[in-house]
Order: C-alpha cells, then sequence, then structure tokens
C-alpha cells in the first residue's frame, strides 16, 4: 500500500467515527470532553455550532453518532453521547450573550417555507450574514414536526421554545398561519431566494378493506399532531398500531397516556427487521408495550358501523445467511379485537402547492430532484432541505441540509459558483504535556455505560407532558465522558524517526501496531498482528522505515487512543495529536469571499 | 515508565491456547524500563512463547539477579513464581530451586554484568551442571542501570555516549557456553521476534541448559552511532545462519522445507525444532565447526544468529546424578531423610 495521506482532512476525519457518521459532523469528543470538565455552557456552544438544537437533539436525535462509536466495537455498548449532549443544555448558564446576532440587512431577501428545523438552521446560519429571513408556517406555532410529532414526554414545549427563540430572536420574521398555496406566487415576491423545508408531511395510508367504515382509524403523524394540539385527549382501551418505526413507537407511549390499556404494535417482520431504533423499542416495552411480530394487516372488521378488530395474516420468513429476508409466506389468520387503530407505516412528500410548470423538476416519486451537495433543486435560486429534499430522515439530517443549503443561498445570492464550496479541513496539535502527561484523560475506564434514570412508570402515566427521562446527573456524565476513547486525539506516526524497537507494539493492549513487510491491503490486512476484519476502517500505512524499510501498519478499528505507543516510543515517532474537524459554514464562507481567511 | 497501567481491554477477536488463555492472561505488571529498551521486547517474546507453549502459569519460575534485565520478570507472567537473587547469583539459586523441584519449567532472565562479571562463575558452572533452565542473557553491552559504563561483552572500538572506546576483549556468551559443553546454544536480537520466540520455545522445553543470548540494545545508552550493540548496528550486521522453528508435540511438520537445509530435531516431550540453516557450510550439531564459524564470523564483524548449537543425547542434572523423577520436594519425609542409621550404612559402604 501507498503510505497514508494524513493531510487529507478526511483520513482523520473518518477515525472519529461518531463525528463522521453525524450528518452535521458534530464534533462529539470535544463538547463531551467540555462536559466532564463541567464546562456545561462551553459544550453547548461547541455542540450548537453544528446541530444548532443541542437541548431538543440531546433528548430525541437519531443518534447515528452512537451505532458507529468505538466504544461498541471494543465492549458490548457505545458511549450515551446523545444523553450527555443533554446535559451540557440542561446545566449550561444563560448563553444568550455567546449566540450569534443577526446582523443588519444586507439587502437580500430569503424565504423559507415551514418553521421546522430545517428551515431555522437557514436562518441561523444566515442572519448573522445580514440576510433578511421570513418564515412562512402553515401552523400558529414553530418547531414543525419537532412540535407536532414528537410527544411532550419526550420532548417538553419549554426545550423547543428556547432553543427555537435563539434563531427567531436573531430578527427573524416568523409569519404563522401562513401556509403558502402556491410557489408560484411566492416567487413572483420579489425574494432572492427561497428554501423548501416543509418535511414529509403525509402519512402513509393502509388501503385495505374497511379503511373508510370507521372514525377509529388513524393516521398516526396526523393523529399525534390533534394530540400535541389537545384536539384528541381520549382513544379506546384497546389499541392496534400498525408499523414499528419510530412513529409508531411515540403512538403507543402516547394511546397509554390517554387512557388506552391494551396497546399492542402489530410487526408484518421478525424483529431485527424494525424500523424503530433500538432504544425507542426499549423504552415502549418498559411501559408494557406488547409488539407482536409475523402479522401482516388484511382487513379492518367492522360490526353495525364500529370498529371491533383487525384481521392479519399470520406470515413466515426465511432469512439467508447474509441477513436477507425473504417476501414470507401466508401461514394463517388470525382476528385481533381492539377499539382503535393507529397507522404509523411511513410518510410521504406531498407538493400539491408547486405548480409543476416553474422550471422545477419532480422525479418519479413525484418528488422534486435536488442537487445533493448545493440542496438547490432545477430551478435556480430554490432549495430544498430536511424530509422535504429527500424524504423522511430526521431532524439531524434536516440540520445538515439547512447548513449546507445556507451556504448556497448564501454564494447564489452573492453570485457565486455554488460548487466553489470551502473543503473540509483539519487542524492537527500534540497533546503532549510531559514525559507521560496528555492533555485528555488517556487511560481506559472499563466502566459500562450508564443507564438513564427514568420517571416511575405509574408516575408518569398520570399527565401527558410528563418528561419520562430525568437526564444524567453532573456525576453520571463524567463516568460517562470517562469511557469515551478520545478518537479525536489521534496517533500520528512520523517513519523516520522509527528505530524499529517494538515497544509500541508490545505495549497496545489491542494489538492494533504491526510493522511488516508492506503489500497490498487484502494482504496485509491478512498479516496483522490481530484480526483486521472491518474493512470499513482504514489501515494507516507509514513509509519504509529507515533500517528495514518495513512499514509500521496501523488497523484503526480497535485502537483506544490511551496513548501508550507514544509514551514508549523513545524517538516521538509516535504523537498522539488532536484533530480538529473544520467544518466549514456560511459565515466561513463570507469570511473567505472577503479576503479575511 | 508510563504512569498508566496496559489497560485491561483486548482485541474482542484475541487468540486463546488450549488452557482458554490470551497472551494478555501472561503479561506481568508495566515495565518500568525505559520507552524503547530492547528488553520489553524480550520480553514480549517470552510472553509469546509461554502463551503458545500452554503452560499453566504456576508450573513456572522466573529467575533473575540484578540488573535491567533483571527486572523483568515482573513484567511477565504474574501467575509464576519467582526468585529476584543477589547480583550474579541466579543460577544458584536456580540450581536449589531445580533441585527441590524439577517439576517446574524454570526460565531465568540475566544481563551481560550479571552474567558475564559479577556472576560469570555462577554461569559456567550451571553450564557445567547442565541444570535443566532455560537461561536468558539480555546482552545491550553496558551497564545500564549504572549509567552506561561498558560490560564485559562490549566489542573492542565500541563507542560509549561519553568517554573513550573499549580496548578489552568481549567475553562471547555463545562461544564461552560452546567450549563448556552446553547443551542449547541461541543467539538473536530483540528485535526479531519472528526469530526469537520459536528459540525461546525450544529453549523452553530443552531438557538440559539451554542458553539465548539476546542482543537487546540499550535505547538510552548504547544506540549510537559507533556502539556495536546499536539497534541499526544489529540490523546491519544481522547474520541469520539457522533459523528454527518449533513444532509442537501433537502437530505434523507441515512447512515445506528444501531439500538438506532442513532438519527436525526431536525434543524429549516430542515436539519438534526444525532446524533451517540457511548458511548450507554451518552444522548445528558440531561443537568444532561452530566454534570456528563463529570466530570466523566474529572477526568478520558479523553477528551469527539463530539455533548455533543443539545436542539432545546428554543428561541434565537430575539424570546425571541419578535422582528420582518424582520432584524432591514432593517425597515424604521419611523417604527424603531415611534417618541417621541409613546414613551410617552409606557411609560404611566408602569405608
Amino acid at each position: 500500500m501507498k503510505p497514508t495521506d494524513t493531510s487529507n482532512p478526511e483520513y482523520f476525519h473518518k477515525v472519529v467515527d461518531c463525528q463522521f457518521a453525524c450528518p452535521a459532523h458534530t464534533d462529539v469528543p470535544e463538547y463531551i470532553r467540555l462536559i466532564a470538565q463541567g464546562r456545561f455552557s462551553d459544550a453547548y456552544i461547541e455542540n450548537r455550532k453544528s446541530n444548532v438544537f443541542p437541548g431538543i437533539l440531546g433528548r430525541v436525535c437519531d443518534r447515528p453518532c452512537e451505532p458507529a462509536c468505538r466504544r461498541g466495537r471494543v465492549e458490548e455498548r457505545p458511549v450515551a453521547i446523545c444523553r450527555l449532549k443533554r446535559v451540557a443544555a440542561d446545566h449550561k448558564d444563560d448563553i444568550v450573550d455567546r449566540l450569534p446576532t443577526g446582523a443588519p440587512s444586507n439587502g437580500k431577501k430569503v424565504a423559507l417555507i415551514g418553521a421546522g428545523c430545517a428551515s431555522l438552521t437557514v436562518a441561523n446560519d444566515l442572519r448573522p450574514l445580514g440576510y433578511e429571513v421570513t418564515i412562512f408556517e402553515a401552523l400558529d406555532t414553530t418547531g414543525g414536526l419537532m412540535r407536532t410529532n414528537i410527544p411532550q414526554f419526550r420532548l417538553p414545549p419549554t426545550v423547543l421554545d428556547e432553543e427555537i427563540d435563539y434563531i427567531v430572536n436573531m430578527g427573524v420574521d416568523v409569519r404563522m398561519n401562513h401556509p403558502i398555496d402556491s410557489l408560484k406566487a411566492l416567487l413572483d415576491d420579489g425574494f432572492d431566494a427561497i428554501f423548501v423545508g416543509t418535511g414529509a408531511p403525509r402519512g402513509k395510508n393502509l388501503e385495505i378493506p374497511g379503511r373508510y367504515d370507521s372514525d377509529n382509524i388513524h393516521i398516526g403523524i396526523d393523529w399525534l399532531e390533534s394530540v400535541a394540539f389537545d384536539h384528541i385527549d381520549e382513544i379506546g382501551d384497546k389499541v392496534l398500531i400498525i408499523g414499528v418505526g419510530n412513529t409508531a413507537m411515540d403512538c403507543c407511549r402516547t394511546s397509554l397516556r390517554l387512557g388506552a390499556t391494551d396497546v399492542k404494535v402489530m410487526a408484518r417482520k421478525p424483529r431485527g427487521f424494525f424500523k424503530a431504533s433500538d432504544w425507542e423499542l426499549e423504552d415502549a416495552e418498559e411501559e408494557n408495550v406488547e409488539i407482536i411480530v409475523n402479522h401482516s394487516p388484511k382487513d379492518f372488521v367492522i360490526e353495525d358501523g364500529k370498529l371491533v378488530g383487525m384481521t392479519f395474516e399470520l406470515m413466515e420468513y426465511k432469512v439467508d445467511e447474509s441477513g436477507g429476508i425473504d417476501r414470507g409466506t401466508v401461514v394463517g389468520e388470525k382476528m385481533i379485537p381492539c377499539d382503535d387503530v393507529i397507522l404509523a407505516i411511513g410518510q410521504d412528500n406531498a407538493f400539491p402547492w408547486i405548480e409543476r410548470d416553474i422550471g422545477i423538476e419532480f422525479n418519479d416519486w413525484d418528488c422534486p430532484i435536488v442537487d445533493e451537495t448545493t440542496m438547490m433543486c432545477s430551478r435556480d435560486g430554490v432549495f430544498f432541505g430536511g424530509d422535504s429534499a429527500f424524504g423522511p430522515k430526521n431532524i439531524i439530517w434536516a440540520v445538515a441540509h439547512g447548513h449546507e443549503a445556507a451556504i448556497s443561498i448564501h454564494k447564489y445570492c452573492q453570485g457565486e459558483d455554488l460548487h466553489d464550496r470551502l473543503p473540509v479541513g483539519v487542524n492537527l496539535s500534540s497533546q503532549k504535556m510531559g514525559m507521560h502527561e496528555w492533555s485528555y484523560s488517556n487511560d481506559y475506564d472499563p466502566a459500562t455505560r450508564r443507564l438513564m434514570p427514568h420517571v416511575d412508570l405509574k408516575e408518569r402515566f398520570k399527565k401527558l407532558d410528563i418528561e419520562v427521562e430525568l437526564g444524567f446527573t453532573a456525576e453520571q456524565a463524567v463516568q460517562e465522558v470517562e469511557r469515551c476513547l478520545n478518537c479525536d486525539i489521534q496517533t500520528v506516526f512520523a517513519a523516520e524517526l522509527c528505530i524499529e524497537c517494538d515497544a509500541c507494539l508490545d505495549i497496545c493492549p489491542v494489538n492494533c501496531l504491526t510493522i511488516t513487510e508492506n503489500g497490498d491491503e487484502a494482504d496485509l490486512r491478512n498479516r496483522l498482528r490481530a484480526p483486521a476484519e472491518n474493512l470499513e476502517q482504514a489501515l494507516y500505512v507509514s513509509a519504509g522505515l529507515p533500517q528495514t524499510a518495513r512499514v509500521m501498519v496501523k488497523d484503526e478499528d480497535l485502537c483506544v487512543h490511551c496513548g501508550l505507543c507514544a509514551e514508549r516510543c523513545p524517538t516521538g515517532a509516535w504523537d498522539m495529536q488532536k484533530s480538529k474537524v473544520l467544518i466549514p459554514y456560511a459565515a466561513d464562507n463570507q469570511e473567505r469571499a472577503s479576503g479575511n481567511s | 515508565m508510563s504512569y498508566i497501567g496496559k489497560p485491561k481491554v483486548a482485541h474482542p477477536k484475541m487468540p486463546k491456547n488450549d488452557l482458554g488463555l490470551t497472551a494478555r492472561d501472561y503479561e506481568g505488571t508495566v515495565s518500568t524500563l525505559c520507552a524503547g529498551c530492547g528488553h520489553d521486547s524480550v520480553t514480549a517474546a517470552i510472553v509469546q512463547a509461554v502463551f503458545e507453549l500452554n503452560i499453566e502459569p504456576h508450573m513456572l519460575a522466573k529467575m533473575s539477579g540484578i540488573g535491567c534485565s533483571s527486572k523483568t520478570p515482573a513484567y511477565f507472567v504474574s501467575g509464576a513464581h519467582g526468585f529476584n537473587s543477589v547480583h550474579g547469583r541466579m543460577p544458584s539459586v536456580t540450581t536449589g530451586a531445580n533441585a527441590a523441584n524439577r517439576s517446574l519449567m524454570y526460565i531465568g532472565v540475566s544481563g551481560d554484568g550479571d552474567s558475564l562479571s559479577i556472576g560469570a562463575g555462577q554461569f559456567v558452572h550451571a553450564i557445567r551442571r547442565n541444570l535443566n533452565m532455560c537461561y536468558i542473557i539480555e546482552n545491550n553491552g553496558v551497564y545500564g542501570l549504572t549509567k552506561g559504563q561498558f560490560s564485559a561483552s562490549a566489542d573492542i572500538g565500541s563507542k560509549p555516549k561519553k568517554g573513550e572506546p573499549n580496548q578489552q576483549e568481549p567475553i562471547d556468551p555463545v562461544s564461552t557456553a560452546l567450549s563448556l559443553g552446553a547443551t542449547y546454544i541461541a543467539r538473536s536480537f530483540s528485535g526479531d521476534k519472528e526469530q526469537l520466540v520459536p528459540l525461546i520455545q525450544g529453549a523452553l522445553l530443552h531438557e538440559g541448559f539451554s542458553l539465548v543470548d539476546v542482543i537487546s540494545p540499550c535505547v538510552t545508552f548504547n544506540d549510537h552511532e559507533g556502539s556495536t550493540k546499536s539497534y541499526a548496528h544489529t540490523r546491519q550486521f544481522y547474520h541469520h545462519v539457522v533459523d528454527a522453528d518449533f513444532v509442537p508435540p501433537a502437530e505434523e511438520i507441515k512447512a515445506a522445507y528444501a531439500k538438506g537445509s532442513a532438519m527436525p530435531v526431536e525434543l524429549h516431550d516430542g515436539s519438534k525444532i526444525v532446524l533451517r540453516k540457511v548458511d548450507e557450510q554451518y552444522d548445528p550439531t558440531s561443537r568444532a565447526s561452530a566454534f570456528k564459524y563463529l570466530r570466523e564470523r566474529f572477526n568478520a564483524g558479523e553477528i551469527t544468529t539463530g539455533l548455533l548449537y543443539m545436542d539432545e543425547s546428554r543428561q541434565e542434572m537430575h539424570d546425571l546424578m541419578g535422582n528420582t523423577r518424582t520432584p524432591m520436594c514432593q517425597l515424604p519425609l521419611e523417604s527424603l531423610n531415611p534417618g541417621a542409621g541409613e546414613l551410617k550404612k552409606i557411609l560404611n559402604r566408602y569405608r
């Protein structure tokens, strides 16, 4: 293999698994270290740079960072990154004077459609640059799906209000109760750019017999919205939830709080093929929700105009060696009685308000074709983000889209090439403080993942808005942060200094280092001192070593970043250096344009 | 040394040996030697060797004297027995221990000072007795613990870090052992575990005295230009003559060897050592030719390494003395000490 090009920022970025997996590339190790130091406000501000809503996402993020966390490969469970974020939000001081502020108008006007997380992120990035930002919202409240679809027992409205206000108070003109019925009309209103952040507002329907013969069959996201706005405050005793995604989890738990006593989540497929995140399943099952597998809906049973149950086909599946599942075969049929049914089988985008003759191309699924880098559609000056861009994803993706769209909108308004974007950068700085001292807590802490304390099972059902998770205490947070492997503190190797004494190989607790003859990657992976079977993790290969021309190879997969290779190195060939990945935002693009960077 | 211990976290797919242990289970406390010391690599090689041999930790005894080298038994196999003796007296303490309990496996770790100066007399007599032990000399040519004075193994002309080059003839432990009739003699280098690990395994299983002389550079006092025991010098003048592959008892010899160059030698426990001759002229079973070869190469400035001499036919100490196979420590007192009457009878036989 050729020597690894560590000057390419992507290399070290990829080693920081959590940050790399996060769509918004939040600098996780950095902000959780700040939490452990009790610097909650600093942690919050560091976090907010990229993810904009630390308090909200610290409760309800889909946490792509956690499955990626290296700790989960070294032992069983990843660091509880998401809930640590909440600690920073819960314990911070008043940080208002540290937030970016709106700047005097630069004369450019931008319209944002929908007051959800994508639009709010765009506003957050553009107001400090002087853009006049107007948000058009159909409802009488901000937050979009974060408010209407996420139950209050998971995300208290006060948390939403606080973080949304930080943005609105930058001087954003929010027009509530102002649905946009025609994009064509809005285009004529003289805005310099338009951003569409309207989400995926249409819940999928289940067109089977009996669907329209009862009022007790609800579409999940509409039903959650009605609950959020107090239009619905009760439900029957027996409730069936169709589908087993995260919306289904919110529906079943909300049903319990509206008086249901027997809630079943009906899954077409077996466990392991559910769409819901593991932790959301856990939380629902803790509340005694029953999850019934291998039941495929057949029809609604209506007697005397009243919904009395649903018939399901009982399914059997074959799972192949690679974990794929077949379409299944029907092996029987069963009626399950119920009073209400909630359909939570997915969402679609819907754009009835976008005219099809204004230069916006739509694909086969009736969704606009959007450039994945610039977030612009085929009509110049119209941008998309969040669920409305590429279908339902999650909040943190919407935030990432918002940041990118803001860069594009800025460039578009300044007449710059949208594709000429600042690249991701990286700064490396040595963390050596003394002979055997590092600026970070380098010892491996064998502690297991802290458990999130919950409100007592009886207590939590008394009201709809009792937040179930209590949040980590500062002490629990410190213990949890110690589990972090500090993957951003990189092992950086200078081949020319190596005397091949083997000290680093001998001390490495996970045997990730090898000195050997060079070869191609497949060959090298077979010759390392420990199996290097995780092909998604890179091999770090040095230039030829001075004495024998062999190479130093590091398998990044399981490195615990303890720094012992660097401590045992007599010549300083290994060093522990912090990689600070520099993610460019709209403001950075402006700085470059004005020659300040 | 490091402030933190080696973290108790391991690669989840670390191999396990027949006892269900991983190599990590054969480690000791974290080394307090200088970072980059060759001795730490020898320690790692011992860990690997003992792990692969499926040795039960409590069946191993780690013996040492004084010096940087002699600290290292603390850094491997925490579960083994150990004795850290007076300077240079490791061989006699091992003789005593072995006399009492021949069922243990004895590994002595010594240095060029401990074995070739203060303990030279002890070293040569352990060989003469053919004491059943693996004797490792971590040889770096200097007294590291007292700041780098030349030891008895320093080569003529080798430059110290400060001061004048060495003028005295070095004592070569390999030639010494050869002349004294040692039955397993190897030399290796701390920076070449591929060679070193099987040599240690053979030495541990060989019945009788086995010497492994390991060039183990002193990274602090003897790793500069002009030193003949530095990493760079050793690598430059390194000369394999006979490599050894260790083959455990139950396994067949699978690797293909060129005819004439490979020589399997069976050890007492049924395992085999396959001697791979890199130099066709070399005969590792002839003391005379081995001695000649070593001198020639030494004069040419080369460091001859590998399994240099082996003789499985000679008896070790207990067998020479006709001792019982049962370890003496396990004999009941009445057989170990038959009493004054029996002693009188024996003495009468010689009157």
